[in-house]
């Protein structure tokens, strides 16, 4: 079943003044529940104009998005009900902490949803233990935790909501390689146990690459590919054409192959290569 | 939020735009008092004309120039209205409590040329001048202050710093709003203390972040050995040139007109 459908989607900036400038232009594709999606693409490639246009914070030039198969802006005034559907957490989105208590910032989406007591006080300690936010942490002020609890906090603000579909835009800028990769698997074993659809923007390919089932590419404001991560991968030549690059293990394994070894193209993780080198060393009867 | 349109600097290349900032100030201020010691027709006038002349010198579109009359308009209006039914003397029209008289009607026409001409005289320095320049020359021309202990240097600083930060911090509420926003935060609806009271989770924020910012900005500006104005050099020395000698005479003449205009020619009224 298709949850989200978006249709011809192209968004423009300043319309009809001389800084007018396309940040989207053509965007079609399908998502299906329960998907992990990335998104990858170089810095102005109209991948945030994209999330944003998703959860109705901005209303597309033209084209459509179908939501459970009802367009979001059919009822513009019930846009807000969209946004705790689709719930998008903002690049470095410690900035947006304001109340006093961790727990009540985390509360503010469920409040503004108007839910009772219980229930919020129920999310908030949930999406707590989704990010990995101690207890104890809740009832100090955000702006007394480190950067990581921080970011942390603000994630859990949003699936607080429990939308939908999660979208996260880079959560991982700007965090040390330990914390990355602590808070990548956590959103993978949120997107596990609640079999909701998350999709990751980033511009890290290893993060992509290890989490993600199908992953778009954007170019120059266009979808120019979506697909598996593996069939993704398996094309670095084009992709270092439009200034990504493949992961590292990719490359690696990549070159192997080129130098004669009898792999498997498109490998996305150390651990899936390290299997299969080891299986090609055993056959070799080298090890 | 980004239509701000008086005091806005608009980059392009003109004679005006090349002026010393120092002069450009100088001439601001005379010519503001020489609308306002414009007082007969003729001396109105040839400000007038003045003002035309700067405004088609200086390169910017003339809608820009309307874009910040619009502003004023309404000022305008209820002043000369003002003034209309405030005159002295034999009244030409009269009904209840109101009545228009020659002197009244003179009044309003010239009250409403004077704010014209202040506004158009201002806004074609702001148009003209970047900020950096505008605060540059505002700290050379208060620097005879400094002889009553004004820090001049540090104002003109604080001027430039605030400046430069307007439209980050613009963009910035741009951000944290549609942060909030996708948390549900509901802004277009709601009693006036609703309202405002949703404002909250938008400036709290903001007031973080600049702090923050305020912060960064003075370890990197120590970082570079900053210690304030004493003993500070500058890159941009500003010296005036021909161009600059040329717009004196011109400004002078003008000054003397209007006072000409004013002792030899009649008053109409």
């Amino acid at each position: 079943m298709s949850l989200l459908n978006v249709r011809d989607l192209v968004y423009t900036y300043s319309l009809g003044s001389p800084l007018e400038h396309t940040a989207v232009d053509s965007v079609s594709f399908t998502i299906k529940k329960g998907e992990f999606i990335g998104i990858i693409g170089h810095t102005g490639s109209g991948k945030s104009t994209l999330v944003q246009m998703l959860n109705g914070l901005l209303k597309p030039t033209s084209g459509t998005i179908e939501l459970d198969g009802v367009n979001i802006w059919a009822k513009p005034k019930e846009i807000r009900r969209i946004r705790f559907q689709v719930g998008l957490v903002f690049q470095y989105p410690e900035y947006q902490l304001f109340e006093d208590t961790v727990a009540k910032d985390i509360a503010f989406g469920p409040t503004n949803m108007g839910l009772d007591s219980e229930e919020i006080e129920n999310r908030v300690y949930r999406s707590a233990e989704f990010v990995g936010l101690k207890r104890e942490l809740l009832e100090k002020s955000p702006f007394d935790l480190s950067g990581g609890e921080k970011r942390r906090a603000a994630i859990a603000g949003v699936i607080a909501m429990d939308p939908d579909i999660l979208i996260l835009d880079e959560p991982c800028a700007g965090l040390d390689p330990v914390g990355r990769d602590i808070l990548l698997s956590q959103i993978y074993h949120y997107h596990r146990e609640r079999g909701n659809t998350v999709i990751l923007v980033s511009h890290s390919m290893e993060d992509v690459a290890s989490v993600c089932d199908r992953v778009m590419v954007m170019n120059r404001a266009r979808l120019e590919m979506f697909d598996t991560s593996q069939n993704i991968f398996s094309r670095g030549e084009e992709l270092r054409e439009i200034g990504l690059r493949v992961p590292q293990i990719t490359s690696i394994v990549d070159n192997l192959i080129e130098a004669g070894v009898p792999l498997s193209k498109g490998v996305l993780t150390v651990d899936k290569a390290v299997l299969d080198i080891t299986e090609y060393l055993k056959k070799e009867g080298r090890l | 939020m980004r239509d701000i349109t008086l005091g806005q600097y608009f980059p392009c290349d003109s004679v005006l735009h090349r002026l010393d900032p120092r002069l450009k100030i100088v001439s601001l201020i005379a010519f503001i008092v020489l609308t306002f010691c414009a007082f007969n027709f003729y001396s109105l006038a040839l400000v007038g004309a003045t003002v035309i002349a700067v405004v088609l010198l200086s390169n910017v579109p003339v809608k820009m120039y309307l874009k910040s009359l619009k502003v004023i308009i309404i000022i305008v209006i209820i002043t000369s209205l003002l003034n209309l039914f405030y005159g002295q003397g034999e009244p030409i029209f009269q009904w209840w409590i109101f009545k228009v008289t020659w002197a009244g009607i003179y009044n309003a026409i010239f009250v409403c040329f004077r704010i014209i001409f202040l506004i158009l005289f201002s806004s074609a320095l702001t148009f003209t001048t970047s900020p950096n320049d505008l605060t540059d020359a505002l700290e050379r021309l208060m620097k005879p202050l400094t002889v009553f202990h004004i820090k001049v240097h540090e104002i003109a600083m604080m001027m430039t710093i605030a400046l430069r930060f307007v439209p980050t911090l613009l963009e910035e509420t741009d951000k944290i709003m549609a942060a909030q926003k996708a948390r549900g935060a509901d802004m277009e609806s709601g009693s006036l203390v609703a309202r405002s009271k949703a404002l909250i989770p938008i400036l709290v924020p903001l007031f973080v972040s600049s702090f923050r910012r305020a912060y960064e900005l003075a370890v990197a500006m120590e970082c570079r050995c900053y210690q304030g104005g004493d003993g500070r050099t500058r890159m941009k020395q500003l010296k005036l040139m021909k161009r600059d000698y040329i717009c004196i005479a011109i400004c002078l003449l003008v000054i003397a007109g209007v006072v000409l205009c004013n002792i030899f020619l009649p008053q109409i009224r």
